[in-house]
């Protein structure tokens, strides 16, 4: 049984949803264009994941096994109706950016896969640092994706010019390809490289 | 002429795997052989088919704003829109699972194949992407919202068996070690989406 430290220690590194799980992909591409969406999605999907987390290790001796899914898919879908309408009301702008993705935080294999995976044969309080820490290390990858292509595809951080003009009048130019759908995936690859040539036990074989 | 264009686009220029990443999880963790991801990639066009039709007409006759004016001028402004996540997931969840009943009595030899799969894709992403999409974009009736889900399920269909018969390659070459499995899944599927990219351009 893993202390509670490490519950949330180890999804940041060595048991990361992203990189070692290969779980919550679709959306962890899609919304790194930029740095500010990343990081909301990152805080609804943790507070998704935590949440729900919590309510299903509640619920875990009173549900039904043959029906679990349906009632987990239920409990999900409402915390998500919950994000979705408060950046609908506070947060419009930013709202419209992420589109469909905030809907497919319900189909995110994260949440799914901790609930099944945690939440089902833990207690409440292990079940909600779980979700914690689940969300922080998918919020990790994501942040650092959208760094990379947000600085290097245009130069700007938060609307803020990060790299200065003298670099341009050099003959310095933004990357424009990091901008384009293949490169999240590709930086994704190469993180887990990167992750795998330090903790080799992490190596498939 | 304008449900042909609306296939190819949703085929090629809008690919559910190259363009909006969706369905990735399940695309790489079962893509390790041809023969298992084209069936799970023809239970995904089945699904899709059936799914998308039914929320459309949920979402035009139910949801969206005025849309309840059937039931008397009183309903004009009822706006159920925010119901819409919770109503699409349980109409995929019921119809993955009704399909699946379907599939199991009258083609058995289809159930055997796809058997593990289809409860597997009420939670792909694929499916509800698509369901969101079709509302985000307004289709304008329900033989367009039909052709678009036929589209983006071949599209998914093609990417994953074809990302299958590039790992099948992949597994006899010799690949840095810490890139094996996932690591130069996520860069091949890359190099794949850049050669999508290339249809982008592609007016019809």
């Amino acid at each position: 049984m893993a202390s509670n430290k490490e519950l949330i220690k180890n999804p940041l590194n060595i048991n990361n949803p992203v990189t070692v799980q290969v779980l919550g992909i679709c959306s962890a591409l899609a919304v790194t264009v930029k740095l500010e969406p990343a990081i909301v999605m990152a805080i609804s999907v943790t507070f998704v994941t935590a949440l729900a987390n919590l309510i299903i290790s509640l619920l875990r001796n009173t549900i039904p096994s043959r029906i679990r899914i349906i009632v987990q898919l239920i409990v999900v879908s409402l915390l998500v109706i919950l994000v979705d309408q408060v950046l609908k009301a506070f947060m419009y702008q930013l709202d419209k950016q992420l589109s469909v993705y905030v809907g497919l935080i319900i189909t995110n294999c994260i949440v799914m896969g901790r609930l099944e995976a945690f939440a089902l044969g833990n207690k409440p309080l292990p079940a909600l640092l779980d979700g914690i820490g689940n969300g922080a290390g998918y919020g990790l990858i994501l942040v650092i994706v959208a760094f990379i292509r947000e600085l290097f595809g245009t130069g700007y951080l938060f609307n803020i010019q990060i790299i200065p003009n003298c670099f341009y009048e050099l003959g310095y130019q933004n990357c424009g390809f990091m901008l384009n759908p293949p490169m999240a995936l590709i930086l994704i690859g190469i993180i887990i490289w990167v992750q795998r040539s330090r903790n080799r036990e992490l190596i498939e074989k | 002429m304008e449900y042909l264009n609306l296939f190819i686009k949703s085929i090629f220029i809008d690919n559910m795997v190259f363009a909006y990443f969706l369905g990735m999880c399940s695309f790489l963790a079962v893509s390790k052989t041809v023969k298992t991801s084209a069936g799970l990639g023809a239970a995904v066009i089945f699904v899709l088919l059936v799914t998308v039709p039914v929320n459309y007409l949920l979402e035009n006759y139910i949801l969206k704003k005025g849309a309840l004016t059937w039931l008397g001028d009183s309903f004009a402004n009822v706006d159920l829109s925010f119901l819409s996540f919770i109503m699409f997931i349980a109409v995929i969840a019921a119809i993955v699972q009704l399909v699946e009943m379907i599939v199991e009595r009258f083609a058995p030899a289809l159930y055997g194949q796809l058997g593990i799969f289809l409860p597997l894709i009420a939670v792909n992403c694929a499916i509800m992407g698509a369901s969101l999409f079709m509302q985000q974009r307004g289709y304008q009736n329900i033989g367009e919202a039909t052709v678009f889900a036929l589209g983006s399920g071949i599209g998914w269909f093609l990417a994953i068996v074809s990302m299958a018969a590039i790992r099948e390659r992949i597994s006899y070459s010799n690949v840095p070690e810490p890139l094996r499995g996932v690591g130069i899944a996520f860069i091949t599927c890359g190099l794949m989406a850049v050669a999508f990219m290339s249809f982008m351009g592609i007016k019809l």
